[in-house]
This record gives C-alpha cells, sequence and structure tokens, in this order.
C-alpha cells in the first residue's frame, strides 16, 4: 500500500508532467532538426515560429468563443489548429522566398543562415509583439480536469490522489499521432524518402532527380504543422505569452542535439530525456521516502537534488556533457 | 586620408544624429544615448575580436556581460562584516574543495590511462566532492541569506575603487571563457553558438539564484561610483559658480532676486545630472580609445595576420604549423574579456546590478546584429555599429510614433487601430533592428563598413 502510494505520488508529480512536457519539447525539436538536417542551419527563430502560429489559434480561439462555436468538452483551440497551421506554413513560406531561399541558392555557409534566422527572431517577435502584446493570455475552455486528485481518492481508497489534466492526456495523445503520421511519411511515402535522400547527400538527391524546390516546400510544410502543435499543446497546458516562446527555444535546441541533430527520432526521444532530467533532478523526494522507508530511516531535508530554480540549467547542463562526450548525440545524428 | 573619408563621413552621421538630439529632446538623454552607445562599442569590439579576427561565433555575450556586472558588486561593494562572520569560513572551504575537485580530477586524468576504472574514479570525485559542497555551503548560506534580508543578506565585496573592478570584471570574463572555450571550442561553428547561448544562460541563473553572492534577484542597487554625485555637486560652490558663468547673460536677464535664485537653482539640478554624464562619458571614451589603438595595433602586427589566415583557411594556417586551437582559445578569452569589461562599465554607469535583466535578446542577439551591421573585422565599423543599432534601439519607439500618427492621422482619436499601434509602439525597436540585420545581410554582407586589409 505504501509502495503503491509512493508510486502514485511519482506518476503524480514527476512521471506525467514530464511525459507532457517532453512531448512539448519534443514536437519542437523535431521541427530543429529537419530544419537542420534538410535545410542545414540552426533555426533562431525556432520559439518564435511556434509562437507566431500559436498566436493565431488563440486569436482564432477568441473569435470562436465570441460567436459561441466551441468544441463541448475539448479545448475550442484543437478546432483553429488546422487554420493556424495554414497562417504559420504561409508565413513561413513567405519568409523563405524573401530570405533564406537566397542564401540557399547561393550555398552560403550554415553560420550566415543561421545569423540571417536570428534577424527573422527580431522580425517575428516584433510581429507578434505588435498583433497580439507581450501579455499572458489563457485560451484554454471546456473540461480542465479528467481525473480529480479526490475522486482518484475515494474511486480507489489510496491515501495519496493522482490528478490528470485533460491538457496532459491531450498533449501526449496529439503528439503520438502527429509524430506517428510524420514518421509514416518520412519512411514509407516515395516524397519522405526523397527527403531523407536529399538530407543524407545533396548532390546525389538532385542527381537522381529529386525536385530540391518540392523537398524544401515540404519541410517547411511539416515543419509548419509541427511548430504550431506543439505550440498550441505548451500554451493549452501552461499559458501563451511570447517572451516564455522565446525562452523554450533553449531546451528545444537541447533536445534536438542530445537526440543527435538531423535525426528526428533522435529528436523525438531528445524531447523526453530533457524534460525527465529537469522534472527529476528538482523534485522534492521528502514524501516519496516517507511512504518506502520505515519511520526511524525519515529523512528531514527536502531531499531535492537542485532547487528548481535550475531547472533550465539542468537541460543546458545534460547538453554540455553531451557534446563533450558524444558530440554526436546519443542517439547518433550528422556528425559534427 | 582618403581611405578613411567613409569611416569619418558615418562617424559624422553617428555624431550629428546624436546631437540633433541633445537639440529636439534633451541633452540629458543625448548624454545617457551617447553612454550606451560607447559601452556598446565596447562589447561589439569584444564580439569583433571574435568573430571578425578569427571566425569564431560566441552567442555567450549575455553570460560574460553578466559576470562583469558581478565583478562590480564583488569589488566595489563594501564587505559584511556579520554574514563573513556567519558563513564566510565555510565558503571559503567550499572553494577550496572546488579547487581540489579539480585538481585531483586533473592528476587522475594524467596519472591513470583510459579506461572504465578512470572513469569511475572521477565520478566518485565529482559525487563526493558535490556532496560535501552542499553539507557545509547549506547552513552557511542560509545565516548568510539572513543577514539583513532587506538590504544585505550576502557576503558583500572587497570595499575597493570601482574603477579596478572594470579591469576584475575583464579577468572574470576572460576565466569563464578559459573555462567555455576548453569545452566548445573544438564544434562546429553552428553548435558553438547554440552551447555558448546556453553556457551563458547557465552563468546568468546562477547569478540570479545564488543569493548569497551578490543578492540575486534582490538587485544590489547603490553601487560606488567613479564620478561625484549630483547632490554633492549641487551643494559645492564651484560647481554653482560654474553654472552661474555659464548661463550669465541668461540669469541677468531675470530682474527679481528670488526668481534668479530659483532658476539658477534649477539650472544647477540640469547641470549636475550633465555633469555626471560627462564624466561617464569621458571614462567610457578614454577605454574605447584604448581598446582601439590596441585592437588596431593588433590587427595589422604578424599576430594578427596569423589570426586571418587561420580565419580564412584553417588547413593551410595549420599545415604552416600555426596551433589552430591554442589560437582560438586565447582569442576567444580576449574577446569575451573585453565583453567582461563592457560588462562593468554597463553596471557602474547604472549604479545598480540587476541580474534579472539579463536577457539573451538584449545582450546576445542585439550585440550581433551590431556586429553584422557595423563591418565584421573592421574595428572602427564595430564601433560604428554599437553606435548606430544602439541608437536605432533605443529611438526606434519614437520614429515608430511619428510614422503611426502621421499613417493613421485621418483617423478619429477613438479608433481602435489607431490606439493598439500607438501602445504597441515599443515593439517596432524589433522589427527596425531585424530587418536592418536582414537587408544589411542581404546586400552589404560585409557591413557598414567592410574589412580592409592593408598591404604592405
Amino acid at each position: 500500500m505504501e509502495f503503491l502510494n509512493a508510486i502514485i505520488l511519482l506518476l503524480n508529480y514527476t512521471i506525467i508532467p514530464a511525459l507532457t512536457y517532453g512531448s512539448q519539447l519534443a514536437l519542437g525539436a523535431i521541427f530543429v532538426t529537419l530544419i537542420y538536417g534538410i535545410l542545414r542551419f540552426a533555426n533562431f527563430a525556432t520559439g518564435d515560429m511556434m509562437s507566431f502560429g500559436t498566436m493565431f489559434a488563440v486569436l482564432l480561439t477568441y473569435y470562436f468563443q465570441s460567436i459561441g462555436i466551441s468544441f463541448g468538452v475539448l479545448p475550442t483551440a484543437l478546432l483553429t489548429i488546422p487554420f493556424a497551421i495554414f497562417m504559420m506554413i504561409l508565413y513561413m513560406l513567405t519568409i523563405d522566398k524573401f530570405v533564406f531561399s537566397y542564401y540557399r541558392v547561393k550555398k552560403s555557409p550554415p553560420v550566415q543562415l543561421a545569423m540571417v534566422s536570428v534577424g527573422v527572431m527580431f522580425v517575428t517577435q516584433a510581429i507578434i509583439r505588435i498583433i497580439i502584446g507581450p501579455g499572458d493570455k489563457r485560451f484554454l475552455d471546456g473540461e480542465k480536469f479528467i481525473l480529480k486528485a479526490i475522486e482518484f481518492k475515494e474511486m480507489t481508497g489510496f491515501s495519496e490522489g493522482l490528478t490528470v489534466k485533460s491538457t496532459q492526456v491531450i498533449t501526449i495523445v496529439v503528439t503520438l499521432i502527429v509524430v506517428s503520421i510524420m514518421f509514416w511519411f518520412l519512411n514509407k511515402t516515395k516524397t519522405g524518402t526523397s527527403m531523407r535522400a536529399y538530407s543524407d547527400n545533396e548532390d546525389l538527391a538532385l542527381l537522381s532527380g529529386i525536385d530540391p524546390k518540392k523537398v524544401v516546400l515540404i519541410t517547411w510544410v511539416i515543419a509548419g504543422i509541427l511548430a504550431t502543435i506543439g505550440g498550441i499543446l505548451y500554451g493549452l497546458d501552461k499559458s501563451y505569452r511570447p517572451f516564455v516562446y522565446f525562452n523554450n527555444m533553449l531546451p528545444i535546441f537541447a533536445a534536438a542535439i542530445v537526440g543527435g541533430i538531423g535525426n528526428p527520432f533522435g529528436a523525438f526521444l531528445g524531447g523526453y530525456v530533457i524534460a525527465f532530467a529537469e522534472i527529476f533532478l528538482t523534485y522534492a523526494y521528502k514524501k516519496f521516502f516517507v511512504y518506502l522507508l520505515p519511520e526511524a530511516l525519515e529523512p528531514n531535508s527536502m531531499v531535492q537534488l537542485l532547487s528548481t530554480d535550475y531547472k533550465f540549467a539542468i537541460s543546458f547542463s545534460i547538453l554540455v556533457l553531451v557534446l563533450l562526450f558524444r558530440p554526436s548525440g546519443i542517439f547518433e545524428g550528422k556528425k559534427i | 586620408m582618403k581611405q578613411y573619408s567613409n569611416v569619418i563621413a558615418a562617424y559624422s552621421v553617428m555624431i550629428t544624429l546624436i546631437v540633433l538630439v541633445g537639440i529636439f529632446q534633451s541633452w540629458s538623454i543625448a548624454l545617457t544615448i551617447l553612454n550606451y552607445c560607447l559601452i556598446s562599442a565596447v562589447m561589439t569590439m569584444g564580439a569583433n575580436i571574435q568573430w571578425g579576427y578569427a571566425g569564431l561565433i560566441n552567442f555567450g555575450i549575455m553570460g560574460y556581460t553578466a559576470l562583469g556586472g558581478l565583478a562590480v558588486v564583488l569589488v566595489s561593494v563594501a564587505p559584511v562584516d556579520e554574514a563573513w562572520k556567519v558563513g564566510g569560513l565555510n565558503m571559503i572551504i567550499c572553494i577550496g574543495i572546488i579547487i581540489g575537485m579539480v585538481f585531483s580530477i586533473r592528476y587522475v586524468l594524467k596519472k591513470i590511462e583510459k579506461s572504465k576504472k578512470r572513469n569511475y574514479i572521477i565520478a566518485a570525485i565529482i559525487i563526493v566532492g558535490l556532496l560535501l559542497l552542499r553539507l557545509i555551503s547549506t547552513p552557511a548560506i542560509e545565516s548568510i541569506e539572513s543577514v539583513e534580508p532587506a538590504k544585505t543578506g550576502f557576503l558583500g565585496g572587497l570595499g575597493m575603487p570601482v574603477l579596478f573592478s572594470w579591469i576584475v570584471g575583464g579577468l572574470f570574463a576572460g576565466g569563464l571563457a578559459y573555462i567555455i572555450g576548453k569545452i566548445a571550442l573544438g564544434l562546429r561553428a553552428d553548435y558553438l553558438a547554440i552551447a555558448t547561448l546556453l553556457i551563458a544562460e547557465i552563468v546568468v541563473s546562477i547569478i540570479k539564484h545564488e543569493e548569497w553572492l551578490a543578492r540575486g534577484v534582490k538587485n544590489v542597487i547603490g553601487l560606488k561610483r567613479p564620478a561625484p554625485y549630483e547632490i554633492d555637486l549641487q551643494t559645492s560652490p564651484w560647481f554653482i559658480d560654474l553654472v552661474k558663468n555659464f548661463h550669465s547673460t541668461k540669469l541677468d536677464l531675470i530682474n527679481s532676486v528670488s526668481e534668479r535664485q530659483d532658476a539658477l537653482s534649477q539650472l544647477v539640478i540640469n547641470a549636475s545630472s550633465i555633469y555626471v554624464k560627462l564624466c561617464f562619458s569621458g571614462l567610457f571614451l578614454i577605454v574605447v580609445i584604448i581598446l582601439l589603438i590596441l585592437t588596431q595595433k593588433a590587427l595589422y602586427s604578424p599576430w594578427g595576420r596569423k589570426m586571418r589566415a587561420i580565419r580564412d583557411n584553417e588547413e593551410a594556417a595549420s599545415a604552416m604549423g600555426k596551433n589552430i586551437v591554442k589560437e582560438h582559445l586565447l582569442i576567444f578569452i580576449l574577446g569575451s574579456a573585453v565583453v567582461g569589461i563592457a560588462g562593468a562599465m554597463m553596471v557602474t554607469n547604472d549604479g545598480l546590478f540587476t541580474p534579472g535583466s539579463y536577457r539573451p535578446m538584449r545582450y546576445t542577439f542585439v550585440i550581433w546584429v551590431m556586429v553584422i551591421v557595423g563591418g565584421t573585422g573592421n574595428n572602427f565599423g564595430a564601433i560604428l555599429g554599437g553606435f548606430a543599432v544602439w541608437f536605432l534601439w533605443v529611438q526606434a519607439a519614437p520614429i515608430a510614433l511619428f510614422f503611426i500618427n502621421l499613417l493613421t492621422s485621418h483617423l478619429p482619436e477613438t479608433n481602435e487601430i489607431k490606439i493598439h499601434l500607438i501602445n504597441s509602439a515599443p515593439y517596432f525597436r524589433f522589427l527596425l533592428v531585424g530587418i536592418g540585420l536582414l537587408v544589411i545581410m542581404r546586400y552589404r554582407p560585409r557591413g557598414i563598413l567592410p574589412e580592409k586589409i592593408i598591404k604592405q
């Protein structure tokens, strides 16, 4: 009984939140890795592009709510996803046409493209702040909880409650669906294979008749889908604030590199590695040990490895360790 | 002379702009902008040493700036005796433990061959060290932070003159750069950018949350100044006389004695703030000129040529027997030290240390825009970039407001779009800086004042 209580405690405070946060990071990390693998630059506008897509979801949710459309128990924001994705892809393709394509055709070094993406980052941030402002926006509606702590206690008789928020389940389910469709597309379809070929060896891919324009287009489309969905899920789970999205770029980069940049599956797992590390290392285990150990051995401190202030620092330290010891990432990506 | 004509032209435009701000807004604002331009110029020179001379991309500028600021606190603030009494010894022991850990790991790395056993020993040293650190530091930190938490709650500094901290700031930043360089310099350019960005975030989060060190997010205010205080100036007779002489014709026009006295005291108050700012400008200008002379000398010395050779073709330079790893590390340290000096200058200018304000947007990306816009590899260009982009960054909101009002002048005051746009005027700075960067990268990829190679 005590043992099960301890497990439920961990589930409630670490595993479920980590799975949720990890899914959000994973979507962003795949976005980074796709851009890096196929378009060959580190996109510093990642966080702001996710923010840009989410902005439309927020605005449309408000609009839908004002005209009385809702999605029942599910958040209205899910209905807005297709429109938000459409706007996002439109924006990405515009940017690509006017900014990135020039450097791609000229075969500029990746650093130059990264620097250009910094410019895009500035512009995107400005547009977002001018349209929606820098403030905090909540756009979650519908049922908030699937399982409340009290209900769980009554149902099972455990003294430890388990809370499952609907956003957590939505995040995990949507991520799994999106990611599996994407991997099916990359591995099984002809277009997906041509994208992978282009990523592995551009010259050979061109020789075998792959149309680079099409590959670039499809990449931005997939990137737009991933960025928007990742952003919306994050916004539903926490809240939407442009500055937070910009900051999220950093753990997302960490996840992509830890997973081996250029390797989508690695990025997917990397997101969870970062999320679990962040949450496991900053959780105070006192109550957990109280359940498990006999009374005499109970700890009197918080048994917290690191203060929650260092949440971000953990993911970056992991990144530094990976760069030091396995520069191509845990799951083997492109050579550095 | 002719080869410097575009440099002179660009600088004249910049100075005219600042003078125009002085005439149309106020001289106090103009001097504030000038001071920040000078600080930005120092930061940009530091980044330019790394990117322009050696092609190293360093997105960790924020971290070095914060360390420079930390140096000001640690050097110039008076020590808090109470805190030292309750926890000083423990903290010194902790530093000893960290040094011990580093040396024992180095010893193990040297003495034992690469094996699983070595990894376990190193892991054991780290874990034992961390546990010891935790045990010794936790009670000490608690007692230090409880010493008058509203006012101090930290160890304080050394109580030395604040100008000395500029040098210490440079040393701190150089030391950090040594560590980062050892870790990350082998990486490819864009990985180096990400790694340095993230390491800088770690540094800032440590400064933010270790309150015993420099009060963290509670900020340190009232730092020492290398310039006189306004209050002192306003009461010192020589300064009042100076203001009186300077404005004598204006004051003579006022007949009533009491009115003249009021006018004079108002003038003295204004003049004192301008005088203080001028003192800072003078100090900053000296730093900029010294750095400019040094960097120019370095750029056109055999060492500078070697750096350019390494930047342009690493393999060839390596074949000629140049030690690329060593040179890269050296230039990484030098550039970061310059940025550290700038960080210390900035905190001295503000008179307060606010770790919460160190954000990558303002302290990494804007500085990089300065480097690229100004001209990579050209010190005059770097300084110009610092001036131009900072000027744009500060004046973007007024400029945007002017254009919004112009374009929406036909709309009524209550129009929602107009109100929304006017409220979002501050964000147009991101737009202007971003578009500026994109345009320069596209049409003048080597910056406003491109690198010049003098052939001998």
